[in-house]
């Protein structure tokens, strides 16, 4: 029997930009009607591969396949005339304007060749997310008011308002919570059933197993594993292929009970009307608690409340027994408060400046006199600071955005360091991390705690909670609905706990 | 016995004492930018020479399109720090109209020359405090805030003069544009220009408050969460170009012996346009004042030629907007490139 043509091919694909050579001959094969996966670490060629496959990249070398025929993918549009369609990490609508409209852009159904006929656009649109189980949008809404789960919907409803062959998705489960992952592969397996073939990627092997069919491993730039059965290759063979090691998850080991000491940080009754109840807390030198909760359960609210950044509606914030203004994050930082933001490239880094510019922005006072700075010193305190983090390349000088996400994470960290912080509030701090940085961010965590920091951990992945933290709060909308040491609870019963909210007692 | 005092050890580390020097790093940041600049001007000035061997390379002349130079200059460096601060300025046009009018008033020109000058820099200063508190306290956004001031500095700038020219009658005023106040040749209004530019080129690139410039623009959000004060700098930067423009008029009242309210027209226009082919991102995050100063060098250096060659003002506003066009192109294409 012949083998069967498969609906793309690329093969031998390369692609360099000024001083990287992202793509270095990759092949990828995917059948009609399949899931495949595309796994790596950041950096491993993974979005430039996909962006090849959008038509916004265009190869040095290699050929694409389309249905057996040699194609040139010469823009987006040509790529989405073929049937491929991609749905990116970062989400690309227009918040003004409305669901339906989203959904058309750039093919709006018109009457007399320029009249956009909204109403039957609209009724598109409804039938496109009726079929993607949320009839509850509202095609007329903007999608600015929808939530991130929801835009993820309108962007898929986009995808599929063309007739489409091949969908690539860019981690569609970063941002959405586990019933909305189980809607998110409901569609996916209607798609493949209808003959659609889905390329998948994701950081979250157990998603990989549940839906995928076939797995390809990137590790810079190369595929060094193609066609790999995603249900069947043992977990520890995947990370080695994408890693060169064969650890997974490495948490450092935690230090013999610390001594009961005075809390560095207390909060008493913090609120936020419609976010989160009043919130109680004693954090100690030394000591990480973690916050597990569902994205909308409060967790980064509460974060940034105490931080200062949101005013809280009561409750107070006391830091070495001294009250701090509320709703102020330069009182916070003066009183020693370090956050590490969510989003690391929105909220905390300056992406046009040098690592040292980005250690040293909340310690300029102490490298200056009158205002004058002193730039050696600043330098080479920024420089300590990093290389006690560990951060690569070992250079203060070269532009932040050149850095993976892991040493983007530790300049933030760094600059913390280096303002001398008392409290470190860390959300999401491995989102965007890839697996082999993540055990080392770990690492540096628990040193500084055992330091004699105090850190506040929010993490979405109950795993990083549980194996990072000493003690967990679980939260459930807004509310802390149980308190254990880490030790005491396993992933299934903080998740019982996050979706059930059965009671703590 | 003898005691040996040894030296107190700093614990904070191996901090070697000396500090760098200030031009260190200007080598480094006489990028391709600065460079293509220069060699623009320089261009210009060999077109200058050829088509004008005699008239363009006088001193005199030369001391002219530097004092030109030096009040639209003085207002792009106030210009290119609101810039770089993600903001915008639209009034500095108006603000040097108001500011030479109010300085020129008959009951100002009583408490003479030190009047003038500080009727100049406070009537700048308090523009920029309006502007400042309505962006950084009011919420308003930079464009709307500073096309308000503009409207009502031009119409109370009317007001004051009711459209007549204020002749200056003070003698310390009218001497300072006379040749023989020149210092060594340069005259005292290009000195000015040139210890603003040196002293904003200082502050934006050696000091706390160049850096939060910088990281307000670059990104306002992350600037607040690293615990700057993002509306107190956002305040300052309008009252630093309010002074400027200050600054400004009172060169022009210097230059043209009275006081116009029809003076600084479009200058807005002029200031930015400089600061973005000088390199100055108008989306925020980078500036330079180097490039800022080039630009306006290259713009008043084009408008001499022009003038010398009998070309009128149409063809040099159609040039000019040629000139911005081909800057920022080229500007696109060496950032891509590197």
């Amino acid at each position: 029997m012949a083998p069967e043509t498969a609906l793309l091919s690329m093969s031998g694909i390369t692609k360099s930009f000024p001083g990287v050579r992202a793509l270095d001959g990759v092949d990828l094969d995917v059948q009609a009607g399949e899931v495949h996966c595309l796994l790596g670490q950041n950096g491993a060629g993974k979005s430039t591969l996909i962006k090849v496959l959008a038509g916004a990249h265009q190869p040095d070398g290699g050929g694409i396949h389309w249905r057996g025929e040699p194609v040139t993918l010469r823009s987006p549009i040509a790529a989405m005339r073929l049937g491929i369609a991609t749905i990116y990490q970062e989400l690309d609508l227009v918040e003004h304007l409305t669901v339906a409209e989203n959904v058309h852009l750039g093919h709006e159904p018109t009457a007399a060749g320029f009249v956009v006929r909204a109403k039957a656009a609209r009724a598109a649109t409804a039938a496109l997310l009726k079929r993607l189980g949320h009839p509850e949008i509202d095609p007329a809404r903007p999608v600015g008011e929808l939530s991130a789960a929801q835009q993820q919907i309108v962007s898929m409803a986009r995808a599929l308002s063309h007739d489409v062959r091949l969908i690539v998705m860019d981690e569609p489960s970063a941002a959405l919570d586990p019933d909305e992952v189980d809607n998110l592969f409901r569609i996916v397996g209607d798609l493949t059933a209808d003959g659609v073939a889905v390329v998948y990627i994701s950081h979250r092997l157990e998603e990989i197993r549940r839906i995928g069919d076939r797995v390809t491993v990137l590790k810079d730039g190369r595929a060094v594993a193609g066609g790999l059965p995603a249900k069947t290759t043992p977990t520890r063979d995947v990370v080695a292929l994408m890693t060169g090691r064969t650890v997974e998850y490495v948490f450092p080991e935690r230090p013999a009970r610390t001594p009961e000491t005075e809390p560095v940080l207390q909060v008493r009754g913090l609120a936020r009307d419609g976010e989160f109840a009043p919130f109680d807390l004693d954090l100690r030198p030394g000591e990480i608690v973690g916050l597990a909760g569902l994205v909308g359960s409060g967790r980064s609210e509460i974060l940034e409340t105490v931080y200062g950044a949101r005013r809280p509606t009561a409750g107070e914030v006391v830091v070495d027994g001294r009250r701090l203004r509320t709703g102020s994050v330069r009182a916070a930082v003066r009183a020693g408060i370090g956050l590490a933001p969510e989003e690391r490239k929105a909220q905390a880094l300056l992406m046009l400046e040098s690592v040292t510019r980005n250690v040293s922005v909340s310690s300029l006072s102490r490298f200056s006199r009158g205002g004058w700075i002193d730039r050696r010193g600043e330098r080479g305190a920024a420089r300590a600071a990093t290389r006690e983090l560990s951060l690569r390349p070992d250079n203060p000088d070269v532009p932040v955005r050149t850095l993976s996400g892991g040493n983007q994470q530790k300049a933030v960290l760094a600059r913390w360091l280096l303002r001398g912080c008392r409290v470190l509030l860390l959300d999401e701090p491995t989102r965007g991390v890839d697996v082999g940085a993540r055990a080392e961010l770990y690492a540096v965590v628990r040193r500084l705690a055992d330091e004699g920091l105090a850190v506040l951990l929010v993490s979405s992945e109950v795993p990083e909670v549980l194996g990072l933290a000493d003690r967990v709060l679980v939260l459930r909308e807004g509310r802390v609905v149980h308190t254990a040491p880490a030790q005491e609870l396993d992933e299934h019963r903080v998740l019982d706990l996050v979706m059930e909210g059965s009671p703590a007692s | 016995m003898t005691q040996h005092v040894s030296p107190p050890r700093d614990t904070a580390g191996p901090t070697p004492p000396a500090r760098l020097p200030v031009w260190r790093g200007l080598p480094a940041r006489a990028d391709l930018r600065t460079l293509s600049l220069l060699g623009v001007l320089a261009a210009l000035v060999v077109i200058g020479g050829v088509t004008k061997p005699d008239e363009f390379l006088d001193t005199r002349n030369l001391q002219l399109v530097l004092t030109q130079a030096s009040v639209i200059g003085v207002v792009t460096v106030g210009m290119t720090f609101v810039i770089t601060s993600g903001g915008i300025d639209l009034s500095v046009g108006a603000i040097v109209a108001l500011a030479s009018v109010w300085a020129t008033t008959v009951a100002t020109q009583e408490f003479g020359f030190a009047g003038i000058l500080f009727t100049a820099v406070a009537v700048g200063l308090g523009c920029g405090l309006v502007n400042g508190l309505l962006v950084a306290y009011g919420g308003m956004v930079p464009f709307i805030a500073t096309l308000a001031m503009l409207a009502s500095a031009r119409g109370l700038a009317l007001q004051i003069t009711d459209g007549k020219t204020q002749i200056v009658t003070v003698d310390g005023i009218l001497n300072l544009g006379e040749r023989d106040s020149y210092v060594l040749g340069v005259p005292p209004l290009v000195l000015v220009f040139a210890i603003v530019t040196i002293l904003g080129w200082l502050l934006l690139n050696r000091t706390t408050f160049g850096r939060r410039t910088v990281a307000v623009g670059g990104n306002a959000e992350a600037a607040r969460l690293a615990g700057i004060d993002v509306r107190r700098q956002r305040l300052y930067l309008y009252l630093l170009s309010g002074l400027c423009c200050g600054i400004a008029a009172f060169l022009l009242i210097v230059l043209s012996g009275s006081g116009q309210n029809t003076n600084g027209n479009l200058y807005e226009l002029d200031a930015i346009a400089a600061a973005i082919i000088g390199g100055t991102l108008l989306s925020g995050g980078r500036g330079t004042v180097t490039g800022s100063v080039l630009g306006v060098l290259i713009f008043t250096t084009i408008t001499n030629i022009f003038a010398l060659n009998n070309l009128q003002s149409d063809v040099q506003q159609i040039a000019k907007g040629a000139i911005i066009v081909a800057a920022v192109l080229v500007q696109r294409r060496t950032a891509s490139t590197t």
